[in-house]
């Protein structure tokens, strides 16, 4: 039954969407349609999956389905239920969010198919989840890619969405290239595409089980954002609207990490470098997508970096447990799998709220550029105080919840510097050290998106006029704030829910999970006494100094201003500025194009300096890749004549040259 | 041992604010001048406490916000603290993160309170502030590493009972390496030369001084007063890891670490009146170099 | 007597560090002269058992080469070539420091799968070794003035030294006479040349120096 009603659920969503489609004169009635059976088919199917995560059991559902090879199998298990709960949550206030959001657009475009592609993108999220055969899975992928694409092309008329667009398009297709190799590679040991034939747990460890763990890092690795393969990410996540955004970057690119946890469930104990490896992956993606996002100038570009340095997080966590897995240390692969899968959700939650709250900003400010934004607390309360919120959680701040996460990595790899021996150190004293460098960073980073979008005086007429959004636009920003409140109190009981979870990916009993996981328990149980002694201990300050204010004067004036005549608000330390130190330091990670043009005589006509972070990447490796590709590509050009006659001619020839193969 | 430990948290909520004053005491004794009393910032504080308070146009409730919370956060982490064999109030492993993140907490809250004067030299302290504190983490935390390998303890207050005279026999240098890189990393969080000077008024060149400029009346006090706190921690830190009196009596330990905080006071204030302030650009390369020393520390640790 | 020696390699190491993260040409030849001394040490702490007049002797002449004349032939090459700063190196200080730390790792794993020397060597004495060579490798590579190359080739010659000094304990301090005179000679060669190059072009950038292939 628990199946059934998320399949029915991801159903209602669809078709929802397919309605909204029909639905496109009427943008009211689209808009109200994709929305509602969002929202409904989330809330449907979220009573299940909470239901499978406190241990009821979700059972098969087989539908027939003519593809070769392929069955329409779902089924749900803890793994499936822990990432459907994030999505449904999440894709229920974006849609919540999106009906206002795409007001804006409503003049000059039908929001007919925006709604149908993002009904789409939730229901193929939901069918990958839940999908049992590799066939069913990968049609669901691509579904999910195209969805996304087509959101993400939704304001194609700008100069850089189509860019970004095909980026994401070509990037997401290499990676379900590798999907495909991992899954037919897989198939052939069972001699069925069913997931269940997969299950090498059982089976000595297949010799090519390193090919298939290689195979599944790059292509789930794609989805997910990991470094070299995220180039996508922040050209792709900052062009979609907002609403969108959120749900690609809080859930979409998790359903890389699910994909990548339920191979391993196929591969039986893993040799230690495959930890290294992902340890090493998560790293190299944490630190560099913290350093890239402290060089934007775009406030959803930012984001998009830190998305890359929080898959960098959970890279890490799943890396300690593989780790610990291949030495068989019980508190490791506890830490490290409860660490990485409770960051999944936790970056659902903080990075949901953030996107939300930069879709606000441009919404209500009508910019995303941050320097040309300031003072928006004023003037956007609702949407600055949640957005403080989310940037704290980001940061890894205590009480919140990144912190509890992140506390379970760095408990995993101190747990490992304690106990493992000398060889494995120099990878585990580089989790936590990396781990430290990550918090610093992104603790840097977000006082700068907080500090200069919403402190401080307006840069611009457009800040100094921003309005804050209404309450279909609040209400999912509260809510995401509260649930990083309360995972951070609740710290304990979520560990407590990753136990079947963890069991089911480390293939470890239940008992033997739940018996280990009754230290971090008692840890975050003495965080959460730590919080609440903050939260009382601040509680008390304001009252005193409210009591030791009353009966003095307290004036207010114009900020300290070192005697300076007029000071405008331009004149106030910028976004750049603010981040120049860390990124000159870092320099030779970044390479910044460095454009000035300097104030010549007395009396300078003009002088002006830009400052562009493009990504390493994107710029040194790929380009000069397809670059490549396509000069050779471009040899095969004589092909195209452009003559109907001829394109006949090629039918005919690779139809008999099919038919000869499959005589003989 | 519940209330011994409450006691050592009193203890430094009382004493902290005296460890400015033995630093310009013995700043003004190498300079050959009789300098403010030990107490002045106790008599500082109070006046400020009496006072009213001017706040900027500008600012938002952020800003009334954010000293208050820095304060409980720093008393929080005070809580983490053991002295000599004497637990802390909360102990558990892996208390040191929750320290170094209780830290940062309260240094995000100082810079979106600067940020939010909108003056652009606050905002200049900021960005001073972030980027020496994200590189002087990493260096704290390599520390915390070593010595837990060297204790085999992932909890403060498993690890610095455990560090006894003869460990320092044992893993002599490695232990003083560990300190040494401690030591700057508490120069740099603590804004103390030769990575600021807390005692010049020129906003340019300071960073912790020019974020709080616009703070006043009791708000600026407990600045203050969290500022002392946050020196405490990180002397009560290298205190214990370089005078490893284990007695197992609860008042020789807290005498011998009173003596130690005492020292270290002294240890700053000779620094400061020795050395200059390092250029902006150098103070990473300081903080790079103690990471240095702490690695090295570390591979001999682990040997 | 061992606490002592790995105290010494210990200091070995930490100049390592600080030639990698300096960039003054005097505290870099310093810092060198520092470690000409501290070689020394290690001689006579690795010769403990047998500690010979003959010993002694040789290893006044190391210290006395390494700590005394190698910095003053320097020391008066830079103030002939009126350099003093390292300016613009291939790769910054703050990371070539880092470069050189983790080279410490990286000989101590090299160390751990070379076939284990005898009990009598102290344990740190060959990752130290490794360490000056990787880290005098790094100097000649990622910087451009041919005098911190010269450092470079000295931090190599000390890391070869104390390898000698822990594999051959006897023959060492023979070969190793031979091998110094060779530096010695290379140091006084490079000196002279650098003074003259420096005078006929003004600049001793190596890289710049290509353009002499022309």
């Amino acid at each position: 039954m628990n199946t059934l009603l998320v399949v029915v659920g991801a159903g209602l969503i669809a078709s929802g969407g397919l309605l909204a489609l029909l639905a496109s004169r009427w943008p009211r009635w689209a808009t109200g349609i994709a929305s509602g059976t969002t929202v409904l088919g989330c809330g449907l199917g979220l009573v299940p999956a909470l239901r499978v995560l406190l241990g009821a059991t979700g059972e098969e559902v087989r539908l027939r389905w003519s593809v070769p090879n392929g069955d329409f199998l779902v089924a749900m298990d803890a793994l499936s239920a822990f990432f459907l709960v994030a999505i449904f949550s999440l894709c229920a206030l974006a849609a919540i969010y999106g009906v206002e959001y795409l007001q804006t657009y409503r003049k000059h475009k039908s929001l007919g198919p925006p709604w149908f592609f993002f009904n789409m993108l939730v229901a193929s999220m939901v069918l990958v989840v839940i999908a049992r055969n590799a066939v069913l899975f990968l049609v669901a992928w691509e579904i999910m890619s195209l969805a996304s694409f087509f959101l993400v092309t939704f304001e194609h008329e700008d100069e850089g969405v189509g860019r970004a667009g095909w980026t994401y398009l070509v990037a997401t297709h290499l990676g379900t290239a590798f999907l495909l190799a991992l899954f037919v590679l897989l198939g052939e040991g069972s001699g069925s595409m069913d997931f269940v034939g997969f299950g090498l747990a059982e089976h000595p460890v297949p010799r090519h089980a390193s090919l298939l763990f290689v195979l599944a890092v790059v292509g789930f690795g794609t989805k997910a954002g990991f470094v070299p393969f995220h180039v996508w990410l922040p050209e792709a996540h900052p062009a979609a609207p907002s609403h969108v955004s959120a749900v690609m970057s809080g859930v979409m690119i998790k359903t890389g990490i699910y994909g990548l946890l339920r191979t391993l469930t196929f591969l039986g104990t893993p040799p230690a470098w495959w930890g290294w490896l992902l340890i090493a992956i998560g790293l190299v993606s944490g630190i560099l997508g913290v350093l890239f996002a402290l060089a934007q100038h775009d406030l959803k570009r930012l984001l998009a970096y830190h998305s890359v340095e929080n898959i960098g997080i959970i890279a890490l966590g799943v890396g300690v447990g593989l780790l610990g897995l291949s030495l068989q240390s019980a508190p490791m692969i506890v830490l490290g799998f409860g660490g990485g899968l409770l960051h999944v959700l936790n970056h659902a939650c903080f990075k949901g709220l953030l996107f939300l709250g930069a879709g606000a900003v441009l919404h209500g400010a009508g910019t995303r550029e941050i320097d040309h934004l300031g003072g928006l607390l004023r003037r956007m309360p609702w949407t600055g105080w949640t957005f403080l919120v989310g940037a704290a959680a980001i940061s890894g701040l205590p009480p919140l919840n990144g912190f509890v996460s992140e506390l379970l990595v760095y408990l995993g790899g101190l747990e490992g510097v304690r106990s493992a021996s000398t060889s494995h150190m120099p990878i585990l004293v580089s989790v936590v050290a990396g781990l430290a460098l990550i918090g610093g960073l992104a603790m840097a980073c977000f006082a700068k998106a907080f500090g200069i979008v919403f402190l401080g005086e307006p840069r611009s007429s457009k800040a100094a006029n921003s309005h804050e959004c209404g309450w279909c636009m609040r209400l999912p920003m509260v809510i995401l704030a509260m649930a990083c409140a309360a995972i951070g109190v609740l710290g304990p009981l979520m560990v407590r829910l990753l136990v079947p979870v963890i069991a089911l990916v480390t293939g470890m009993p239940d008992e033997g999970v739940r018996a280990t996981t009754a230290s971090p328990c008692t840890i975050l149980g003495a965080v959460v006494g730590a919080s609440v002694a903050l939260l009382l201990l601040t509680v008390g300050l304001v009252i005193l100094r409210k009591w030791l204010l009353s009966g003095q004067t307290v004036s207010r004036t114009v900020t300290w201003d070192c005697g300076y005549a007029q000071p405008t608000p331009r004149m106030q330390y910028t976004a750049s500025s603010f981040a120049q130190p860390l990124t000159r330091f870092f320099q030779a990670f970044l390479r910044p194009r460095i454009s000035l043009v300097r104030p010549v005589d007395t009396f300078p006509a003009s002088a002006s300096l830009a400052t562009h972070t493009d990504d390493v990447f994107r710029e040194k490796v790929y380009s000069p890749v397809f670059r490549g590709v396509a000069r050779v590509v471009s040899g095969l050009r004589w092909f195209q004549h452009g003559r109907v006659q001829i394109y006949v001619l090629y039918i005919a020839l690779t139809l008999l040259a099919l038919l000869l193969w499959k005589l003989d | 041992m519940r209330i011994a430990s409450l006691c050592q948290l009193l203890l430094a909520l009382v004493l902290a604010p005296l460890l400015p004053g033995v630093i310009n005491k013995v700043k003004a004794f190498v300079a050959g001048r009789t300098g403010p009393p030990i107490v002045q910032l106790y008599h500082d504080m109070f006046k400020l406490l009496g006072k009213g308070a001017v706040y900027s146009e500008t600012t938002t409730s952020v800003f009334r916000f954010a000293p208050l919370a820095g304060l409980a956060a720093v008393i929080v982490a005070l809580t983490l603290l053991p002295i000599g064999s004497v637990r802390a109030l909360l102990a558990f492993p892996g208390d040191l993160v929750l320290l170094a993140y209780l830290l940062g907490l309260m240094r995000f809250l100082t810079v979106i309170g600067a940020l939010d004067t909108g003056s652009s030299f606050e905002g200049m302290g900021a960005s001073r502030e972030v980027q020496f504190s994200a590189l002087a983490e990493p260096v704290l935390m390599l520390t915390m590493v070593a010595l837990a390998r060297q204790a085999d303890n992932l909890s403060l207050s498993g690890i610095y009972p455990a560090i006894t005279g003869n460990t320092w026999v044992q893993a002599g240098p490695a232990l003083a390496m560990i300190s040494a890189a401690l030591l700057a990393v508490s120069l740099a969080e603590n804004a103390r030369i030769p990575v600021d000077d807390p005692n010049t008024h020129l906003e340019l060149t300071m960073i912790h001084e020019v974020m709080v400029l616009d703070f006043s009346g009791p708000d600026l006090a407990f600045i203050h007063y969290a500022a002392a706190l946050k020196l405490w921690v990180f002397g009560s830190l290298l205190v214990g890891l370089c005078l490893p009196l284990r007695t197992g009596q609860a008042l020789a330990d807290v005498g011998a670490f009173l003596a130690g905080m005492f020292l270290f006071a002294t240890v700053i204030g000779i620094i400061e009146s020795t050395m200059a302030r390092l250029r902006l650009l150098r103070v990473p390369q300081m903080l790079v170099g103690a990471g240095a020393i702490a690695i090295v520390a570390l591979v001999l640790v682990l040997r | 007597m061992q606490a002592w020696t790995d105290l010494v390699l210990i200091l070995v190491i930490l100049t390592n560090l600080a030639l990698a993260g300096l960039s003054s040409f005097g505290t870099c030849v310093r810092v060198l002269a520092f470690q000409g001394v501290l070689l020394g040490l290690v001689t006579v702490g690795v010769q403990q058992g047998d500690l010979s007049l003959h010993t002694l002797v040789l290893v006044a002449g190391i210290v006395a080469i390494k700590g005394l004349v190698f910095p003053r032939l320097l020391l008066r090459a830079v103030r002939e070539a009126g350099v003093r700063h390292e300016v613009e190196p291939f790769i910054g200080f703050a990371t070539s420091l880092l470069i050189g730390t983790l080279a410490l790792p990286l000989a101590m794993w090299l160390t751990s799968h070379l076939p284990r020397v005898g009990p009598a060597v102290p344990p740190l004495l060959i990752p130290t070794a490794f360490h000056a060579i990787l880290i005098g490798l790094l100097l000649i590579v990622s910087r451009r003035k041919a005098v911190t190359q010269v450092l470079g080739y000295l931090a190599l010659e000390n890391g070869i030294f104390i390898f000698g000094v822990g594999l051959v304990r006897q023959a060492t301090l023979l070969v190793e006479m031979g091998i110094l005179l060779d530096v010695f000679v290379a140091v006084f060669v490079m000196g002279i040349a650098i003074f003259h190059i420096s005078r006929e072009f003004d600049h001793i950038d190596t890289d710049r120096l290509s353009l002499l292939k022309e």
